[in-house]
Formats: C-alpha cells, sequence, structure tokens
C-alpha cells in the first residue's frame, strides 16, 4: 500500500513521463548530475537544468557476478550515451546476464521500477535502460 | 642532463599475505635493502616519502625511521590512491630537483590481507528507514547494483569494453590471453604473490568476478613494500665506480589527473590521463615507444592492461587487440610488458605497487633479473593508474658508464 513515490536520486524526474534532469554549464555545456559547487569543465558557476534523452545506445557494459555485501547479482552495470551525447550508468534491464545476450552498440531506453518501500510506506523508484525492441 | 636524479638502491619485500608481520616490518625490510642495495645507510638520506594507502592517517613515515633510524629528515606521508607508490617517487625526486636534498628514500607499502572487493560501499544500516534524499546526487538509499557499478573489476571491465565497442577484433579472448601471458611471466618470478601457469582455458573458465574479468584476470589483494633510494647526479659523481655503475637514471617523471571529459563523472575515464602522461614522459625522455625494452603497466584488471596498451602508444591507434594477439607483449615479444607478472599475479598491495614497478625496471636494466632478465634491457617504463584518478608514468635507463 505505497501510498506516495520518491525517486532513487535527485535527477531522476518522475512526472509527467519519467526522465533524467541534468545540471547543465550555461557558460560551456558540459553537464553534471551531482550537486555542484562550479563546472569541472570551465569554472562557470551558472547552472540550468537540462532534461536528458530517454533513448540512446549502449556504449560499454559489466556483468557483476561478484558484488558488494547486500546487492543482488549477478546483474549488468551499463555505461549509456544518451541520443544527446550525455552520457548516463545505470543497470541493463530486461535482458539475461548474458554476453551473449547484449550487443555493443544496441540501442536502449528508459525505463522505471520499483526499488523498495520505506517503513513509512513510500515506494523508491530506480530507473534503468532496457533494450529497444526492433 | 646535470640535474638528473638517480636510482641508487631499490629494493621489494615478495608480494604475499605476510602472516605476523605488520606495517612498520614490510616497510623495514624493504627500506634496509634498498639502503643496503644502494651502499648508503639510513644517516645519508635528506628526505622520506613514504607511501601507504589504508593506514595513511598513521605517519607510517615516522614509524618505519623510529624503527631504522631517527634522523630528524623531513618525512612527507603521501596518500594517492593506487598511484601512491609512484607519487612517493616523484616527491623524493622534487626534493632533490629542487636542491633540498641531494639524497632520499621513496618507500611504499600496504598489507591489505584478504580485504576483498574493492569499491564496495559500506554495509546498509538493518531496520526501519525512511527514505530521504541525500549526499550530492539527492539519493534515498544505496545506488550500487540499481545505477550500475562502482566496483572495481566492474569500472575496468567497462572501461575495457568501451574500447571494444569503438575497435571490433577486441573482446573476452584478448582479455584473456593477457591474464595468461601475466600468470605465465610470474612464473620466473620469486617475488610474486602467484607463481602459477594457467591456460588461456582456465582462464575463460576460472568463476566470472565481472565481465570480462573472470577471478584469474582480477589481481588479488596483498601485503607488501618496495623502495627506491634516489641521488642527485652531483652526489652520485662523488660515489664508488660501482655504485655509479650500477645506478639507473631517471629520465622522465610525471603525474596527471583526468581533465575533464564529457562522462567521466559517471565512468572514470583513465585513458585520457595516461596519455597525457606517457606523451609528456616520452618527451621529457627523448625516447619513443620502440626504445622500451619492457614495460611495467597497471593491470589491475586484464581488461585495463588492454587499454594502456593503447594508451601509452605501444601499439598502433586503435591496434591494442592485433598486439596482444601477435604475442608482442609476451617476455619474448617486441614489447615485453609486466614480465614480473603484473598486477594480476605478482600481486598489488597499493602503495607499494608504484615503487615496485620501478624496482622490477631498474632491476632489469641492471642486468640483475635472473631467470626472467630481458636481455641487454637499456630502457623501460613504468605506469601507474590510481582511480579518482592520477596517473604516474616513469622511464628508467640504463647507466651509460
Amino acid at each position: 500500500m505505497a501510498s506516495e513515490r520518491i525517486p532513487l536520486v535527485a535527477y531522476l524526474v518522475l512526472e509527467p513521463e519519467p526522465h533524467l534532469v541534468a545540471q547543465q554549464c550555461v557558460r560551456c555545456g558540459a553537464r553534471f548530475f551531482d550537486r555542484r559547487n562550479a563546472c569541472g569543465s570551465c569554472g562557470g558557476r551558472d547552472f540550468e537544468p537540462a532534461p536528458v534523452a530517454v533513448t540512446g545506445h549502449l556504449r560499454a557494459f559489466s556483468i557483476v557476478h561478484r558484488a558488494a555485501p547486500g546487492v543482488t547479482a549477478p546483474f549488468v552495470s551499463a555505461i549509456v550515451e544518451a541520443g544527446d551525447g550525455t552520457t548516463v550508468r545505470a543497470n541493463l534491464v530486461e535482458v539475461p546476464p548474458d554476453p551473449a545476450e547484449i550487443q555493443l552498440g544496441m540501442p536502449v531506453r528508459l525505463v522505471t521500477y520499483p526499488a523498495g518501500t520505506d517503513s513509512e510506506g513510500t515506494e523508491c523508484i530506480a530507473f534503468g535502460f532496457a533494450p529497444v525492441s526492433a | 642532463m646535470s640535474d638528473s636524479v638517480w636510482i641508487l638502491g631499490t629494493s621489494m619485500t615478495r608480494f604475499t599475505r605476510h602472516e605476523g608481520r605488520d606495517l612498520v616490518d614490510l616497510a623495514s625490510e624493504a627500506a634496509l635493502d634498498a639502503l643496503d642495495d644502494g651502499g648508503v645507510t639510513v644517516h645519508d638520506l635528506d628526505v622520506l616519502a613514504c607511501g601507504t594507502l589504508f593506514s595513511a592517517n598513521a605517519s607510517v613515515g615516522q614509524q618505519l625511521l623510529g624503527q631504522i633510524g631517527q634522523t630528524g629528515i623531513s618525512i612527507y606521508n603521501v596518500a594517492n590512491a593506487c598511484a601512491t607508490g609512484a607519487t612517493a617517487v616523484r616527491v623524493a625526486l622534487m626534493a632533490i630537483r629542487s636542491g633540498e636534498a641531494s639524497m632520499a628514500l621513496a618507500l611504499g607499502v600496504e598489507k591489505m590481507g584478504k580485504m576483498g572487493l574493492l569499491g564496495s560501499p559500506p554495509r546498509a544500516p538493518k531496520g526501519p528507514t525512511t527514505y530521504e534524499a541525500s549526499g550530492r546526487f539527492g539519493s534515498v538509499r544505496s545506488v550500487d547494483g540499481l545505477l550500475g557499478t562502482k566496483t572495481m573489476p566492474g569500472v575496468f571491465g567497462q572501461a575495457g569494453m568501451r574500447y571494444a565497442h569503438d575497435h571490433p577484433g577486441v573482446g573476452f579472448e584478448q582479455f584473456a590471453k593477457i591474464a595468461h601471458k601475466n600468470h605465465l611471466h610470474s612464473t620466473l618470478n620469486p617475488l610474486a604473490q602467484y607463481r602459477k601457469e594457467f591456460s588461456l582455458d582456465e582462464v575463460k573458465a576460472s568463476p566470472m568476478v565481472a565481465y570480462p574479468n573472470t577471478l584469474l584476470m582480477c589481481c588479488p589483494t596483498g601485503d607488501g613494500a618496495a623502495a627506491a633510494v634516489l641521488v642527485s647526479e652531483e652526489r652520485l659523481r662523488s660515489l664508488s665506480a660501482d655504485q655509479r655503475r650500477r645506478a639507473v637514471k631517471i629520465s622522465a617523471s610525471v603525474l596527471t589527473s583526468d581533465p575533464y571529459v564529457e562522462g567521466g563523472q559517471v565512468q572514470p575515464d583513465v585513458n585520457t590521463l595516461t596519455r597525457n602522461a606517457a606523451d609528456v614522459a616520452y618527451e621529457q625522455a627523448g625516447v619513443g615507444p620502440g626504445d622500451l625494452d619492457l614495460v611495467e603497466l597497471h593491470d589491475c584488471f586484464a581488461s585495463a592492461e588492454l587499454i594502456h596498451y593503447d594508451n601509452l602508444r605501444l601499439c598502433e591507434p586503435g591496434g591494442a587487440g592485433d598486439f596482444i594477439d601477435s604475442g608482442a607483449p609476451y617476455r619474448d615479444g617486441a614489447t615485453p610488458v609486466n614480465v614480473s607478472g603484473g598486477l594480476i599475479s605478482k600481486g598489488h598491495p597499493i602503495g607499494a605497487t608504484g615503487v615496485a614497478n620501478i624496482y622490477e625496471i631498474a632491476t632489469h636494466l641492471r642486468g640483475e633479473a635472473g631467470d626472467r632478465q630481458i636481455p641487454d634491457a637499456r630502457v623501460g617504463l613504468a605506469h601507474v593508474i590510481g582511480l579518482g584518478s592520477s596517473c604516474g608514468v616513469h622511464i628508467l635507463e640504463r647507466s651509460a658508464a
């Protein structure tokens, strides 16, 4: 009876459609997902929110079999290049953890899924990338 | 060049799990052996640079001199991830170049035991939780295993697969060959943590840690120390003919950090800073990749070694897969890489690693590497990278005398 939903990370926006929002340097356009003190590329101080494309392609992956304590394995860790060139790290989901099933360069799209519920019934929503079926 | 800095003595302990010996025991063994090797004593030193990572707040340099000679000299305790040892060497070198010192000891030491997977976040608290956004990413719970991995085998696995993405012909087979090579090389190194040959099939069939890296493609944790006595050229001239003959010249010493690249925030870019360091080092030394008789590079994982063939310009651009397929980095190949066994088989006690690879190169250049000697080695390159990131590159040359 999850009464509310909360994104796993602040840069995941759930409504109206789930997407990521980067902090974009006003001066040089560099994009970041963390809280910034200044721009790591040009030193600029001003940022604006920039929505990140929800589709992209798989640049790299690793299938993690030995994970940290408490982390369910195996899982597929993926580096995705979004359609606008922004690099994102997340799990590759909706695909078996088998290198034969994963092609470098394959098109992917952002998906969301529940990743736990806290003691007050709030549901955590995580994101991942799923292969785009042909 | 009159302001050259030379290696006068060098040593390393065996890398293994040293039960019953502490950090200071290991540091003392390496330091005393390096001083003996150089024909000098602790009383000849002007500076100590002591590198250790997981005990960085324990004043290990002071503990060391407390055991082997409290002479009152400057001690710099340094920590710089897996580049800690190379950073200690550079601190010692810079002290000499500045003119404040003429002889310095660079030491790296680590005691890790069976530490397990590096990069894991602390275990999540048990009991009732209430989701609340916190930290720089506004996360409500641990993201490891949900938003990909930050554990080392996976991060370096991804770095290798990104190279595979851009370069057809690179894949699991090429990564496996690298581990085969380094395990084979270590059978000749009495100081290596592991000294066992594995077939290519055994490498491929060993338990998967983080694809493409199987267990035999990952470096172990372990304990060990390494040391180098550095001396100014002027002071070297005052030493004996035998000390001068065995001295090894540091032709290049470079430390870089990672410049901004798109995506570097989410997947560490271990390429750009390595390329930058290599390019500066080749220019400083006045040599090119083709002049190298051997290379010790940072093979924390097999996937890492492959990309560094390209980053260090050992192969044609994009040609790292062909490079290993051709056998070039085997000890009888065109450019022997990690003839010590590398991190994968020699071991990787983090603080010691960046000094130990300098020990390895120097020992070959002196013609004192025993069974694993690369014949007539004159020039060698030592490379380390610490995530976060720092890259150290040193080029060493045999004494002309």
